[in-house]
C-alpha cells in the first residue's frame, strides 16, 4: 500500500487529506499521479500542476521518483512558513 | 509537537524545535535557551532572537479593496516533516555558523493580527555565529519547512502565495 497525504489549497480542492493506494512494482510519482487523475477525474490536475512539490517519506523528491511499497507520498503547495 | 536535542553528529549544539499552536513569551524562551548550556559555559557571548509576527498591513490596496481587512492566518502544517526540516535547517545553519544552542518555534493554527508566529533564538560565542546563523535559519525555514497560510479577511479568505522574495532571500547564503 502507498498513503497519500494532501495539504493546503490541494487538500482542500480534493476534499480529502489522505489516502491510501494499492503498490504498483516500479512506478514512478509521475506515473502513479496520471493514475489517479484517469480514476479520479480533471479536479486532481492540480497534483500535476507546475508548483505542486512531491514528496516521499517527508523528503521532497522529483517526479520520476520510484515508490517503494509501505511509502508515504504527499503532495502540497509552494511552503509558505515563516 | 516534539523536542529534537543534540541529535548532532558534528557538533554537541543544542537544538530545540517545537511546533505549537500556543503562544509564546520570550523571556521564557530565553530562559529556557541559557538553561541548555552549562551555567559554567563561558564562552556564551551572544544570543540572537528573531521573532515573526502576524501583519496587519496587505501590500496589495486591490486585495484590501475586494477582500476587505485581514483578520488573521490560519497556518497548516506537515506533522513529522516539518520538524525533520526545521532540525536541518539548524544543522545546516550550525555547520557554517557554529552556535552553543538554538530554539525554533513555530505556531500552528489561527493567529490574528499582531500575534507572534515564529521565535528563532541562537546562542554562539560571538555575535557574528549567533546573528547569521539566526538569520540564515529564519530564510531557510520560509522556503523549506512545509508550512502553509490561509489569509482570512473580512470578506473572504486565500491560501497565501509563495513570494520570488524569499527564494532570493535563501539564493544570497549560496554565494
Amino acid at each position: 500500500m502507498i498513503k497519500l497525504l494532501f495539504f493546503a489549497r490541494i487538500k482542500e480542492r480534493l476534499g480529502k487529506s489522505e489516502m491510501t493506494i494499492d503498490f504498483v512494482e516500479n512506478q514512478s510519482l509521475q506515473t502513479l499521479t496520471q493514475e489517479l487523475i484517469k480514476k479520479h477525474g480533471d479536479e486532481w490536475q492540480i497534483l500535476l500542476e507546475p508548483d505542486t512539490v512531491f514528496s516521499c517519506n517527508q523528503r521532497v523528491v522529483d517526479r520520476d521518483h520510484i515508490v517503494a511499497d509501505g511509502d508515504e507520498v504527499a503532495y502540497f503547495p509552494p511552503v509558505t512558513g515563516g | 509537537m516534539s523536542n529534537h536535542k543534540s541529535a548532532l553528529q558534528y557538533t554537541n549544539a543544542d537544538i530545540h524545535i517545537n511546533v505549537q499552536s500556543e503562544g509564546f513569551d520570550l523571556s521564557d524562551e530565553m530562559l529556557q535557551l541559557q538553561n541548555c548550556f552549562d551555567k559554567q559555559d563561558q564562552e556564551i557571548g551572544a544570543i540572537s532572537s528573531f521573532t515573526g509576527q502576524v501583519r496587519s498591513t496587505e501590500e496589495d490596496q486591490s486585495v484590501v479593496d475586494k477582500s476587505g481587512k485581514l483578520l488573521a492566518l490560519s497556518i497548516e502544517h506537515y506533522p513529522g516533516m516539518t520538524e525533520k526540516s526545521l532540525l536541518e535547517t539548524c544543522q545546516l545553519a550550525n555547520k557554517r555558523w557554529p552556535f552553543k544552542a538554538c530554539r525554533v518555534l513555530h505556531r500552528v493554527g489561527y493567529l490574528t493580527v499582531g500575534q507572534p508566529i515564529v521565535l528563532v533564538l541562537v546562542a554562539a560565542s560571538h555575535r557574528e555565529q549567533a546573528m547569521k546563523a539566526c538569520e540564515f535559519i529564519i530564510d531557510h525555514l520560509k522556503t523549506a519547512a512545509p508550512f502553509w497560510k490561509k489569509a482570512i479577511f473580512e470578506n473572504t479568505a486565500h491560501w497565501v502565495e509563495a513570494k520570488p522574495s524569499d527564494q532570493l532571500a535563501i539564493k544570497r547564503w549560496q554565494e
